[in-house]
């Protein structure tokens, strides 16, 4: 029974994302450039930073620049317990 | 590793502190020039791997503290950029409350802040914790390069000059 389920609603899903498909841009064809117009034009207005690509990274975008920071810290964690003293000698 | 000889130990005291001087640099500049914490820190945490090539690795195990790299550098970089994100919370996550709109009159102490607001601290803040996780990897990977050589691990250190 479970497995029927499981079919039922895999369909249905699949069916959902080809339809949904439709709604994509064509490669190469972004359609509208809202974000890209608004970035430009008031990321030196707003902030007054010489950088665009900086306001982007710390300001529009910070919360992508902690989980990069994030992934780092989680790096370091893992290099320290890899290569953490081991065999009793501690 | 084995100290390289006296040429290469005293070209090392010449440069190695430039490396620093142009981490900072970049860091402190990450906000308006290509670059920025990230890639300064990379540059300052390079001193470190400088040192242990040029002086080997007993000497710079014996200077280094890795406590400082620790809570000084690593985690404090990550808590300043989290506070700093956290206190725009009164308008949304990351808002940029130093900010303020090209040509807008500053005074008092904001005149002494760069018009770009949070972004500038970020940058810093970010670069402290850069430096400070690439020295611990660099530290915490030379520590254990030893640790699986086995039980016939030689009592000198092993070079590779001579």
């Amino acid at each position: 029974m479970k497995k029927y389920i499981f079919i039922v609603s895999a369909i249905v899903l699949g069916a959902l994302v080809c339809g949904a498909l439709d709604n994509v841009h064509p490669y190469g064809d972004p359609g509208t450039a809202l974000m890209d117009d608004y970035f430009l034009a008031n990321s030196y207005k707003s902030l007054s930073t010489q950088n665009i690509v900086t306001s982007i990274v710390f300001d529009y975008r910070g919360f992508d620049t902690i989980g990069e920071a994030a992934v780092l810290f989680t790096a370091v964690c893992a290099v320290g317990a890899l290569f953490r003293e081991g065999r009793g000698r501690r | 590793m084995r100290p390289l000889s006296v040429v290469v130990r005293t070209g090392c005291d010449f440069f190695a502190w430039f490396m620093i001087v142009f981490g900072v640099n970049i860091v402190i500049h990450g906000y308006m020039t290509p670059g920025g914490g990230f890639q300064g820190g990379a540059i300052i945490a390079t001193f470190l791997a400088f040192l242990l090539v040029a002086y080997g690795g007993k000497k710079v195990l014996s200077w280094v503290n890795e406590k400082i790299y620790e809570f000084l550098f690593e985690e404090l970089g990550l808590i300043c950029f989290f506070v700093l994100a956290l206190l725009g919370i009164g308008n949304s996550f990351f808002y940029n409350f130093l900010a303020s709109p090209l040509g807008a009159e500053r005074t008092g102490i904001m005149s002494l802040i760069s018009p770009a607001g949070t972004t500038v601290f970020m940058s810093i803040a970010v670069g402290i914790e850069v430096t400070g996780a690439l020295s611990l990897v660099i530290i915490a990977m030379f520590r254990g390069i030893r640790q699986f050589a086995g039980p016939s691990l030689p009592e000198e250190e092993i070079g590779h000059d001579r």
